[in-house]
Formats: structure tokens, sequence, C-alpha cells
């Protein structure tokens, strides 16, 4: 693999944002109650992180030390209020189940972590890639959830009855749970558990390996 | 840097290490002018689309309730709230509402509403009045739909609100707006009694507020105090009950 596909793979298998850095869980959380919503969420945050890395990375060299943080969350929050608006626009009932949680994109610190972490060090094209790797890679979290959320909570996969619930004359009583954001968590954590288990390298020291340090 | 060449002034700019205060200054400033444009234009060009989409709504809650009520299309009325008289147009004025009366705080109050009746054979069946008031954080938009005898709630739905996401929000639940059908607003002296208590929704004034929402229940308790009093609906729910008595 040359330098740019593993700028653009590494992080949606190898080094995600979600299941390794832990970023970016709070929408994780909140969206996807459906794979609908975990979809369109994705969407909308993979345009604003490779919008917004792309023109970080563009004008990254005139960007002031003192106000760089400033700058990139002004460019990103802009970005989001757009995509806020088109979404306002064009999927107006699905602009209302996400609710809050296309602008609290801003908030997302997986697109001030590539911004600050790599856009402002890199050229546009690597920047380009780097970000829709992560975008992927934080989709993919979403959509794996998403998809056992819905199927389990509802019965259905993007609204078609996938497992037919008793309230339909079916079989499958709907596991209420998947409904409710604490659901996430769990599979969130059984994900990064999965992975980690695959990877061991990724796990984080136990507390007791840092040696006469006090414990953080 | 002192050329009046444009392009030349814009490389000298750009020339100046980033830590000096005239780049620091220009640069903040490019970004919000960009940002800033980027953000009016986008508004200002899908605003169409979204009041579009806002209406569509609203419109479909509109005959969402007519058509629970017993089917038909409502009639769309002009009234004017200070008189309770139907007026031909709505000419979009306001009112400065003075502070110990703007309960639902509101600060202005249109002086023509849109109201909606439904009537069977000139008889009114169900009438759907507009109501909006403040909340916790935002302005609750909604709509109170009155039986025939202008008193029993048929319903009560917010369409419109920004509320606190899980709290607040379950304005918005079914489960709660199922609440509100029967209800009595006022008593038998004509007195508004309609309110949110906590824990005891029992009586037939009271409704359930919602836990951990306690300014957003206190608001819709002002709204409606505010929308069926003098300075709202009252005159013209005066003039349909005079209607009917005759």
């Amino acid at each position: 693999m040359n330098d740019r596909t593993r700028t653009l793979i590494d992080p949606i298998f190898v080094a995600n944002p979600v299941t390794l850095q832990v970023l970016g869980i709070c929408s994780a959380l909140a969206v996807t109650t459906s794979l609908a919503t975990s979809l369109v969420m994705s969407a909308a945050l993979i345009f604003v992180l490779t919008l917004a890395s792309s023109i970080i990375s563009l004008i990254r060299n005139h960007i002031p030390r003192s106000i760089r943080l400033i700058v990139q969350i002004t460019i990103i929050a802009s970005l989001v209020i757009v995509v806020d608006q088109v979404l306002q626009a064009y999927l107006f009932a699905m602009s209302k189940l996400l609710s809050v949680f296309v602008g609290l994109i801003v908030t997302n610190c997986i697109v001030l972590g590539r911004a600050e972490g790599f856009a402002m060090h890199n050229p546009p094209g690597a920047s380009l890639l780097d970000a829709i790797g992560n975008g992927l890679g934080y989709a993919l979290i979403l959509v794996v959830i998403g998809t056992v959320r819905e199927l389990l909570g509802a019965g259905t996969l993007m609204g078609v009855t996938v497992l037919p619930t008793t309230a339909q004359g079916g079989w499958f009583t709907p596991w209420g749970l998947m409904a409710l954001p604490p659901s996430a968590f769990f599979l969130l954590g059984l994900l990064v558990w999965a992975v980690r288990a695959i990877r061991p390298e990724q796990a984080e020291p136990l507390a007791e390996q840092f040696d006469g340090e006090a414990p953080r | 840097m002192a050329s009046a060449n444009p392009l030349s002034w814009w490389r000298g700019f750009l020339a100046l290490p980033n830590d000096a205060p005239a780049k620091t200054l220009g640069v903040a400033l490019l970004v919000a002018l960009v940002c800033s444009l980027v953000v009016s234009i986008t508004a200002v060009a899908l605003k169409p689309l979204k009041d579009a989409n806002r209406l569509a709504e609203s419109a479909a809650h509109i005959t969402g309730i007519a058509e629970i009520m017993g089917g038909g299309l409502p009639d769309t009325r002009f009234v004017d709230l200070a008189t309770g008289a139907y007026v031909d147009r709505d000419p979009g004025t306001r009112t400065d509402l003075p502070r110990e009366r703007d309960l639902a705080g509101l600060n202005r109050r249109e002086d023509v509403a849109t109201v909606f009746e439904l009537r069977d054979g000139g008889k009114l069946k169900l009438v759907v009045l507009p109501v909006r008031g403040t909340g916790y954080q935002s302005t609750l938009k909604g709509y109170l739909a009155l039986k025939a005898d202008l008193n029993t709630v048929a319903a009560l739905i917010f369409y419109e609100h920004e509320e606190t996401p899980g709290i607040g929000s379950r304005i918005e639940d079914s489960a709660w707006q199922g609440l509100w059908p029967g209800k009595q607003v006022a008593d038998a002296e004509g007195v508004i009694r309609i309110e949110l208590v906590k824990g005891a929704g029992a009586g037939v004034h009271q409704v359930d507020g919602i836990s951990g929402a306690t300014r957003t229940s206190t608001g819709i308790t002002k709204l409606m105090r505010f929308w069926l009093g003098p300075d709202g609906y009252g005159p013209y729910l005066e003039r349909l009950r005079t209607e009917a008595g005759r």
C-alpha cells in the first residue's frame, strides 16, 4: 500500500476515529436509532469534514497560530450551518429526526481533530484523503450500530420490515432497549472490544503499568 | 506593501509573518467575511424552500386534526383579534403587548389571526386556533383545537420548538399530546382554568406537566391563558358562543 491509499484506508479499518480514539461518540449514540438517520448523519459529517480539512489545509500557511482554533471552528461552523440549512430545505422530515445533532457536528471532535492534527500540517490532497477516510470510518461505525439498533429495536431496515413484529401479527418482539441511547453505548463498547481483541496493540495500557505515576 | 496595485498589496499581506498583528487581524476578518457571506447566501437562498416545508407541515396538521374529528376540509377564516369579527384579509400588522398582559412572552401579537373552522351544515363542529408562546429556550408553535362547545379540547399539538431534546421536546410526543383531548379550558363561570401540574393531572382542567421541563410546562400554561384570554381569541370565541346560542 502506498502512502496515499494508506491515508485513505487506515482511518476506516485500522485507526478508526470512533473505535481507536473514541471520538465523535455523542452523535454515534444519538442518531443511530435507524439506518436512514445514520446514513444521512454520516453524509453530513463527511461533507463537513472533507471541505473543512481541504479549506484549512489550503490556507494552513497563513493561519496565525494564536487564532488557529478560532479560524478552524469558524470554517467548520459555517459548513455545518450550510448542511443544516440544506437538510431543512430538501430533507425536511429527516432534519427533524436529526434535530440538534447536525448542528452539533461543530463540536464533533473528529472534525476539529483532523483539522488540527492533520490538515494544518499536510497539503490539500492528502488532507482530503485523510478526511474522506476518517469520515468513512465514522460512517462505518454509525451504519453498523444503526443497522443493529433498527433491526432489533423495530424489526425494520431503512423502514422496510425485515422481522415482522408481533404488533403486525409476526413473531418478533422488538427489543425496546435498542431504541434507547444506552444500547448504542453497549454496542459501541462491544465494537471497541472486538477491534481491540483483533488488534491488541490498540488497547490502552492498564493503569498499573504507569510505573510510579499517579493514576489519571 | 505601500503600492497602489491591489495584487501586490495582497502579496505583501500574504508575505507578512503569521504572528504580525496586521496579518492576524486580516486573516480573522477575511475568514469571518467569507464565512458570513456563505452562511447568509445559503440562508437567504433556501428560505423559500424551508418556509414551504413548514407551511406544508402545518397544513398537514390542520387537515389531520379535522380528519380525526369527523372529516371535511376546514375553512380558513381571518379574525380581527381585538373585536373577534371576521375580516377579509390579513393586513400583516402587529400590536405591542404591555408587559403585564404579555403572558406568553410574545412582545407583539398580530392584529388579524388565521383560524380554521370545521362546520357541518353551518353548525360549528371544530375550531383550530394557532397558538404560540415562550417555553424554556424557544418559541413553541402549535395548534389548539376546540370542540363545538368551545370549551372542550379536541387536540393540542406543537409542531415547532427548540426545547431541550429528550426533555422539553416531549411536548411533541403523541403520548403527551394524547393527555389533552377532553380537558376543559374554562370552568362554569367562563374563567380560564386549564393548567399543567406536575404528577397529578387528574382534574378536568389539569394536564400532567413534563417532569424536568418545568419552564416548558409553565410556558404552555401561560400561552393557553393568553390565547384563550381577552388579548388572544377571547373576543372571537365569545362571538362564536353568542352566535351558537341564538
